[in-house]
Parts: C-alpha cells; sequence; structure tokens
C-alpha cells in the first residue's frame, strides 16, 4: 500500500466495505422474498472497485455482465436504480445507463464485449480519449464474442481494456473445465495484445494494472488483456448449491484471502490509517448499505404501460393498438 | 453531394436516373453519409473492394476509411461493435455479407441491439441499419441464400424493410438509417442487377407503409423482395385470361401496414401470399391472419399462400423449383377466383 495514495486506498476500502455490506443486505433481501434471486459479489470486491476505481467516470465507459455490483458502486452509479435490476423491476435496472457510463446488467455474459470495442473504436474515431473497459468472467472467456472482441480490439488497436475476474467457477465448472490452458491473460498474446495476470484480492495489485492498462488505451496504445484471479466464495446465485460440485476446504480457503481484510491490514500496516478511521469507514459503509437496502425494497414496481413505452424510439400503429387493448383489459 | 445541390433548388423537379438496385443502394449511402458526419458503413469487403455485390463501390474513396471501413470475418463482433458505437453516438450502417451468416449474429441482433433502447429506458437508442443480402434466386451456395425476415418481424424491437425494385431500395435505405430505431434491411439479392427509374427525391411515405404496385379488381397478390417483380409478371399473363390481379408490394415486413393490406383485399376479395421463405410460420401466416381479421366479411375466398417449401434453401439446380414460380402463384389465383 506504501506505493498508492492514502486517499486513494481509504476510498477502496470503503467501496469495499459498502459493497460487501449492501451484498450481505442483497441476499437477506432474496431470503425475504424481494429479490426473485441474487449474484453475491462477496471475494471479488477488489478486482471490482479497485479496477473501477482506475477508470474516470466523466469520460470512460464500462460494459458490465452480472456480477458487477461493487464496481457499479465505486463507478459512482446510483445504486438503487442498479440494485432494481435484481429484484427484477427493470432488465436494465432504473439508473440511466448513459449518464453513469455504464452499462445495463447483461446475462449473455460474452454479449457486452464486443460493444465495449465498438464504443471504443468510436471513441478514437472522433478523437476523444475515452477507454472501454469490459468485465467479464472465465466462463464469458469460453464464449466467441470474447474472442472477437479481442481480436477485433487488436485489429483496430481499440481503446478497450478487456478485464476477467477469474473466480474459478463458472456456473457448477471449475477453471480447469473452462479454460484451456488455464489462463485467459494468456490468450492475448495470440491477438497480440499485452496479457497481466494479477492477484484480484489485492486491491493495490488489481489498481495498479489496470490504471496502467488504461493509460495505455488512452495514450492511443491500444488494448490489454487483465486477468485478476480471484474467488467467488458463495454460491454462483441464490438458487446454486455449491456442496453438489465443490470442495468446501478450498472455498474456506479462499475465505481466509478475504480482499476487504487483506486491505484493511495492509492500510493499518501502511499508517495510511487508524483503527479508528476504519472503524468510522465501517460504521458509515453499514449505513450506506442499509440506505440503498431500504431504497431498493421500497422502489414502485413500473407502470404497466411501460411494458409499451421503450419498444421503439418511434412506435409503430400496431403496439399503440396493443397498448390501447392492454389498457381496456386493465380497465375492465 | 449532387443529390443534395439539386434537392436545395426547390425549382427543380428531383432529377430521375436509371439505375440497378445496387447502384440505388450506393447511391443512398452516399447521400447519408453526406449529410450525417456521425453516419459509418463497415462489414466484410466493403472498403477497397467495394462489397461482395459492389453495393460500397467507391464508398471508402469519396468518404475515407475512417468513415467505411473492413473488419475482421466475425458476424457477431460487427453487429456487438454497432451496438457500442450506438452508444457512443455514431449512426451504425452493418453489412452482413450474405444472409446465411447472420445466425452467427442473432445473439447480438435480437439480445443486444433490438433490446438496448428497452432495456436502458430509452437512455441508449440503437439507430442501426443492417444491411443484409437476402433471399434466393441466384443459385448461390449453401448459406449464400436464405429468408429471415420472419425471425426478425418476430422480435420486438426491429424493423424490418425489404425493397423491391431500385427506387423502392433508394428511398427505404434513407428512412431506414435516418430512423433512431434499428432496422433490418434485407436487400434482395436476385434484384441487384435490375435497372429501374429512380426518382432522387426524399422518401414522402411513411415508414410502415406498403404500396399497390399494379391496380387489380380480381384478387390481391401480397408479396415482398423480387417476389414482387415475379407477381407483376403472374399478373401480366392472368391479364391475358382476363383476370385482372392487384399486386401489393407489402416492402415493410415489421411494422406491417395491416390497414393498407385490408384496404386492398376489401376491395378485391380474395388474397395470394407470395413469399420465398418456408411455409411453415412464415410470414405469410401472419399476413393471413391479418387479412382474416379485418376483412373477414369481404373475402370471398380462403387467403391462399404460395411460398418456399418446408426445406433449406436447396442447391442451384433445385432452387427454381423451390422458389414460388409463375405456374403455382398462378395456379394459387386459379383456386381463389373457383373457390
Amino acid at each position: 500500500m506504501d506505493h498508492l495514495p492514502a486517499d486513494l486506498t481509504r476510498a477502496l476500502y470503503r467501496h469495499m466495505r459498502t459493497a460487501r455490506d449492501l451484498d450481505t443486505e442483497a441476499i437477506a433481501l432474496q431470503r425475504q422474498g424481494v429479490f426473485p434471486a441474487y449474484v453475491s459479489v462477496r471475494g471479488q470486491e477488489a478486482a471490482q472497485v479497485a479496477s473501477a476505481s482506475a477508470l474516470d467516470p466523466a469520460r470512460d465507459f464500462v460494459f458490465p455482465t452480472y456480477r458487477e455490483m461493487a464496481a457499479a458502486l465505486a463507478y459512482g452509479v446510483e445504486m438503487v436504480g442498479y440494485m432494481a435490476t435484481h429484484r427484477a423491476l427493470w432488465h436494465g435496472g432504473l439508473y440511466d445507463v448513459m449518464a453513469s457510463r455504464f452499462g445495463a446488467v447483461n446475462a449473455v455474459v460474452g454479449g457486452p464485449v464486443p460493444h465495449a470495442v465498438g464504443w471504443a473504436v468510436g471513441e478514437r474515431l472522433r478523437g476523444d480519449d475515452g477507454v472501454a473497459l469490459a468485465y467479464f468472467g472465465d466462463g464469458a472467456s469460453s464464449e466467441g464474442d470474447v474472442h472477437e472482441s479481442m481480436n477485433f480490439a487488436g485489429v483496430f488497436r481499440a481503446p478497450v481494456v478487456f478485464f476477467c475476474q477469474n473466480n474459478q467457477w463458472a456456473l457448477s465448472v471449475p477453471n480447469d473445465r473452462q479454460v484451456a490452458g488455464g489462463s485467459v491473460a494468456a490468450r492475448a498474446e495470440g491477438y497480440g495484445l499485452p496479457g497481466v495476470l494479477v492477484d484480484g484480492n489485492d486491491a493495490g495489485a488489481v489498481h495498479e494494472a489496470t490504471a496502467e492498462a488504461v493509460a495505455r488505451a488512452r495514450r492511443g496504445d491500444g488494448p490489454t488483456v487483465i486477468e485478476a484471479l480471484t474467488y467467488r466464495v458463495e454460491p454462483h446465485s441464490t438458487s446454486d448449491d455449491p456442496t453438489r460440485y465443490r470442495d468446501e476446504a478450498e472455498t474456506a480457503r479462499w475465505r481466509e484471502r478475504d480482499p476487504v481484510a487483506l486491505l484493511r491490514d495492509a492500510l493499518l500496516a501502511a499508517g495510511h490509517a487508524a483503527e479508528a478511521d476504519l472503524a468510522e469507514d465501517d460504521a458509515r459503509a453499514r449505513e450506506e448499505a442499509a440506505r440503498i437496502r431500504d431504497g431498493v425494497a421500497a422502489a414502485p414496481e413500473p407502470d404497466g404501460s411501460e411494458l409499451f413505452t421503450h419498444v421503439f424510439r418511434e412506435t409503430t400503429e400496431e403496439l399503440s393498438r396493443q397498448r390501447r387493448t392492454w389498457q381496456e383489459e386493465v380497465e375492465l | 453531394m449532387t443529390e443534395l445541390i439539386e434537392r436545395d433548388d426547390a425549382t427543380t423537379e428531383p432529377p430521375t436516373v436509371e439505375l440497378s438496385m445496387q447502384q440505388a443502394i450506393n447511391r443512398a449511402l452516399r447521400v447519408l453519409l453526406a449529410e450525417d458526419p456521425s453516419t459509418l458503413v463497415f462489414g466484410e469487403d466493403v472498403g477497397a473492394l467495394g462489397g461482395v455485390f459492389r453495393v460500397t463501390d467507391g464508398l471508402q474513396k469519396e468518404f475515407g476509411d475512417q468513415r467505411v471501413f473492413d473488419t475482421p470475418l466475425a458476424e457477431s463482433a460487427i453487429m456487438g461493435m454497432a451496438v457500442g458505437l450506438a452508444m457512443n453516438g455514431w449512426r451504425p450502417v452493418p453489412e452482413l455479407q450474405f444472409d446465411g451468416f447472420a445466425y452467427p449474429a442473432v445473439d447480438q441482433i435480437v439480445n443486444q441491439v433490438a433490446r438496448m433502447n428497452y432495456r436502458t429506458r430509452g437512455a441508449a437508442p440503437m439507430p442501426i441499419t443492417l444491411r443484409l443480402p437476402s433471399f434466393g434466386g441466384i443459385q448461390a451456395p449453401e448459406h449464400h441464400g436464405e429468408s429471415l425476415e420472419a425471425l426478425f418481424a418476430h422480435t420486438p424491437g426491429l424493423k424490418v424493410a425489404v425493397p423491391s425494385d431500385a427506387a423502392e431500395a433508394y428511398s427505404l435505405l434513407l428512412q431506414s438509417v435516418r430512423s433512431d430505431d434499428p432496422v433490418v434491411y434485407m436487400e434482395p439479392k436476385a434484384r441487384y442487377w435490375d435497372r429501374g427509374p429512380v426518382e432522387l427525391r426524399e422518401p414522402t411515405d411513411p415508414i410502415g407503409t406498403s404500396r399497390i404496385v399494379r391496380h387489380g379488381r380480381h384478387a390481391t397478390l401480397i408479396a415482398w423482395g423480387a417476389m414482387v417483380h415475379r407477381c407483376l409478371k403472374v399478373a401480366e399473363l392472368a391479364a391475358e385470361d382476363g383476370v385482372d390481379l392487384e399486386v401489393l408490394d407489402l416492402r415493410w415486413l415489421k411494422p406491417i401496414d395491416a390497414a393498407g393490406l385490408a384496404a386492398s383485399v376489401s376491395r378485391t376479395r380474395r388474397a395470394v401470399v407470395v413469399h420465398e421463405a418456408p411455409l411453415t410460420a412464415g410470414l405469410g401466416a401472419e399476413v393471413a391472419a391479418l387479412v382474416t381479421e379485418n376483412c373477414f366479411r369481404d373475402l370471398a375466398a380462403p387467403v391462399q399462400r404460395v411460398t418456399g417449401f418446408d426445406v433449406p434453401y436447396p442447391a442451384g439446380p433445385l432452387e427454381p423449383q423451390y422458389l414460388p414460380t409463375i405456374d403455382r402463384v398462378l395456379f394459387a389465383v386459379q383456386r381463389t377466383l373457383e373457390y
């Protein structure tokens, strides 16, 4: 931690701590039936918060899949709106994707990766210096879109960062049955890109690797593949039962390498914060997580008419007719 | 640029030029690239080669390789890239080289292009026009002739346009690209080289309207793409026997002009829908249902369908037997008249 500014490391800690608490609240909301399902971020806070914190939300753009809550939080996304996705109030959430510069949740996990390339190419065509960052997992790295995207980005030298959170479990399939060759970062070489393998539970290392990749993209030197090696300590989703497919001793070992605890220890060791400061951060994180929880639990359901509102920019007569029919049936 | 200058001169009638459909699309792309600097043309071979059908011929030379560029060969990434470009304020006009190669991109088209405006509640519109050389009739190898219109018309969030001649190709493309909604613009390959008069003017018919290509009294032939031309031939032959057929070019398959269909069929009281795609769950079923819903009392006979068969587009020598022949359409006309 010594080599990073104290205020940065404190901010990383606050975001990671808030994400951890919000994750716990979200699991509770699922148990209470508020969320139909939830995908935990626990154990991946450093990979997400430290990478997102290396971006500039005023000019960059993030393309997530569906397990990027901690990244959204660190990037400054309005979290009640974001978490509305997990309550299934709207597919992409109720926050403004374009104003936040943080794409909508996407369950087709390779799907958003070429969007990042397109966005990045567009940025270069205009002569601006924004960078696109695509989050995806080890499972997504098996999908064709990810390979096509790396190849496109290499050919176009697009300012994009491919950020793979390798949490070692793609649904119920372990890394050695998911990633041939064992490493996503190693694939970068085949596309002519630098590939970086980083300890995904080390916030400082993740931040540095991402900041370097972002700087490289921003100065026109093209894309980078970062593989952050981490671990999904919780089930794939609240509907999953990992006791059927993995050794809990392994999970327990990774729980010991908790990224929040690691950062806490490092901050104290580096003298970036005292116990009292961190206790204050912890209290603020709990409050913030509770505020978001209450907000998303209380958020109103969308009006039925919104079924029809956003299908097209220029709606069709047929859709208007169907809307009228729907309205008549609702009013019966 | 010539068109733009002439268009500004209100005292001059818009010039009419004789063009092939492929040239008409090229003209429209030139207008679109010139009028909006955010418009981008990209895909496989669209740059130096000018497209496998030469539709983008000369565009890269005129507008530069930043506006008109070749991509690696990967259809899903081409469409995915279009999504990202649209999110960054561009107006992408990607080309997929042949209809069969749209299948690898269907995830991007259906899950991403079609839904992004909905998903983001209007924050991220997708003003993308996918140019897709489509349908059969050129006896091409496998995957080079398909009829995907029902797939795309069935997908909420997409609009689907199919020009039937050079003039239509010009105006429908202007409308498609200027629209802020994603449009799948299906170019009938079999008609690329057919020439016709093209008025270089602004389109006046709104998106989603059909057109009557030939007026008649005894039955309406409903078609799109290359089948419109075939139906016109059928109508000519039928006229020799005193049968007066109306030919309706649907041209927008989403949204479908239900009112236009109803107006024509209510007049003629008989309808035959002709398409290249397989019969089962094809768009002909949708057209027949719309006609039945809207014209039931006026109908003198059930709606007839003349379509491809429920088989993959066959190899070259068999393709003429797969596509609706003039005789098959004439038989259907006879069936509806004798009902």
